[in-house]
């Protein structure tokens, strides 16, 4: 079905939890007056993202008042938010919901966790270890946080799994200012616009923006459709919210027009991969 | 060299955000700048001032009396062209009465000396005027160790250490710098006649080549020396970089409880802003 979406483009404070659940509450509300049906918010839009010793501080459990309170304003709009989540056995994750109709339709830990360069996530959380589609009233999702998107077989197997929609929730620090534009601005560009050429999908893409240690995090949210052309895309740098009208015609005649996911060979796909995985002995 | 062209509208965005943002975050919407007369600090003038406004920038210019006069006239330039705040504030009694109980002391111990005269004074200013010390030291300067630890190099934001001399000179014309500025050569003004230069033994543009893929690229020594570098060069500027590794850290702590400030206690500068 047809659907608006507001990629809430914010800029989250480093560490206060409390204060980013009020900025995110009100953007909620004013998706709902606009007469949004769904929100995404970026990755880790709870905490802020540098977070380092400050993982066991910021972290929330599932049936903490926090995420009860989302749960519940997710009966008037469906919310996919990005927080540090506190499991029963006190390990830590980067993690996003989906919350609709006041109940958690999934919940996604980042399973690709960069400790290279500029992160260090590994240090600080735990590994998520699936990917899994769902049904939302909008067909069928798969989430992605950050990182975990430039993992092909992440999309891949979402996409497998009968996505149509990939949800993904950023932090992307920018960087690069020798080309036309931005240089992590371009590549996940041409990632996101890609994956969805590849997989006959639509991409929802909501990054952050601010600084944190004199990092920035560059924006541009966007909608790509599943021809892989960017719809609509948010400022670059600067605080946004942004809306796109997600139309079910465009996603139905990619599919009629390019049916490569119909066409996917599971049974070849698999057979390989598990001799790699003989040959390599694992 | 791709690497070392910038894209000037975005970079301009970029650091012009990063003040703004940084600034504010504090609680501060001020800041305060030593204003040399030279390009770098001209460009954080311009910058401070696209983002914060002309009326919270608070530039100051401090001469010694060996700095150059056009040193002094090229500062006011620039503060009159982005329209801030401009004082002068002489450090030569101050450094004269120190040197008075030390008369044989060379260049490098009065040029240090007077660096961090004027980090004092900057400093000061920054609780006079509840304003923030931006920092003027470029990428090239901080990799060679080309300044004065707790002096020039001291700073609570520094908008350019990620970008290289040549970097400068492209964004400094792009944001309307007079051209006086950007096109005397860099000095210290530490002593008369003083370059930078001269001084280096290497011109920035040839180290910024050297460094833009020794350190960026990551290129090793054999296929810089095939890019052209000659080996002398690429040795000389390695250990320029080693050897001035402790300016660009924080003093180091011996470890001894569990959670050692920076080693295993580990918080952004940001935490909670």
């Amino acid at each position: 079905m047809d659907f608006t979406v507001v990629l809430a483009q914010i800029k989250p404070k480093l560490g206060c939890v409390a204060d980013n659940l009020t900025t995110i509450e009100g953007q909620i509300a004013k998706a709902q007056v606009a007469g949004s049906d769904l929100i995404v918010f970026p990755e880790l839009a709870m905490s802020g993202y540098f977070l380092k010793d400050l993982v066991p501080e910021v972290a929330v459990r599932i049936d903490s008042p926090e995420i009860q309170r989302l749960i519940e304003l997710s009966r008037g709009i469906s919310i996919a938010i990005g927080f540090v989540e506190e499991a029963n056995d006190y390990h830590f994750f980067n993690s996003a919901l989906y919350l609709e109709d006041g109940a958690i339709r999934h919940l996604h830990r980042k399973v690709y966790l960069p400790t290279y360069g500029l992160f260090d996530e590994q240090r600080y959380l735990a590994r998520g270890t699936s990917f899994r589609a769902f049904d939302t009233k909008f067909g069928r999702f798969g989430m992605l946080i950050c990182e975990d998107m430039w993992h092909l077989s992440a999309s891949y197997i979402l996409a497998m799994d009968g996505a149509t929609t990939l949800i993904c929730l950023s932090s992307s620090p920018a960087r690069g200012i020798d080309g036309d534009s931005l240089g992590s601005a371009s590549a996940w560009q041409k990632l996101t616009s890609t994956t969805a050429l590849f997989l006959n999908c639509r991409v929802l893409y909501s990054n952050r923006v601010g600084f944190e240690d004199g990092i920035n995090f560059w924006g541009g949210s966007e909608y790509i459709a599943p021809s892989g052309e960017s719809v609509v895309r948010g400022a670059l740098m600067e605080e946004d919210f942004v809306t796109a009208c997600v139309d079910e015609g465009s996603l139905r005649r990619e599919r009629i027009f390019s049916p490569m996911m119909r066409d996917e060979n599971l049974f070849v796909t698999l057979q390989e991969l598990q001799r790699i995985s003989r040959q390599r002995g694992q | 060299m791709a690497g070392l062209h910038a894209n000037t509208d975005l970079l301009r965005k970029l650091l012009v955000g990063f003040v703004k943002d940084e600034v504010r975050k504090v609680g501060v919407s001020k800041i305060v700048i030593g204003l040399s007369g030279g390009i770098d600090s001209a460009l954080v003038a311009f910058i401070a001032a696209e983002a914060l406004g002309p009326e919270n920038v608070h530039a100051i210019c401090m001469p010694y009396k060996s700095s150059n006069p056009e040193s002094e006239t090229h500062a006011r330039l620039v503060a009159t062209a982005c329209g801030i705040n401009y004082s002068i504030i002489p450090i030569t009694a101050m450094v004269e009465a120190y040197f008075e109980m030390f008369p044989d002391a060379e260049n490098m111990r009065r040029g240090n000396k007077m660096a961090r005269e004027r980090m004092t004074i900057l400093f000061d200013h920054s609780a006079l005027l509840r304003a923030l010390v931006l920092g003027t030291s470029n990428k090239t300067e901080l990799l060679l160790g080309y300044g004065t630890l707790y002096g020039d190099m001291a700073s609570a934001l520094n908008p350019i250490g990620d970008i290289y001399k040549s970097q400068v000179w492209q964004l400094s014309s792009a944001m309307g710098i007079p051209a006086a500025v950007i096109e005397k050569q860099p000095s210290a003004d530490l002593w008369a006649g003083q370059t930078d230069e001269e001084e280096l033994g290497f011109t920035y543009r040839q180290v910024d080549e050297l460094l833009f893929r020794m350190v960026d690229q990551r290129l090793t020594k054999a296929e810089l020396v095939a890019d052209g570098f000659d080996i002398e060069f690429i040795e000389t500027i390695y250990a320029k970089i080693q050897n001035s590794h402790f300016k660009r850290r924080l003093p180091i702590i011996a470890k001894v409880s569990n959670r050692t400030i920076d080693r295993d206690f580990r918080y952004a500068r940001d935490w909670g802003k």
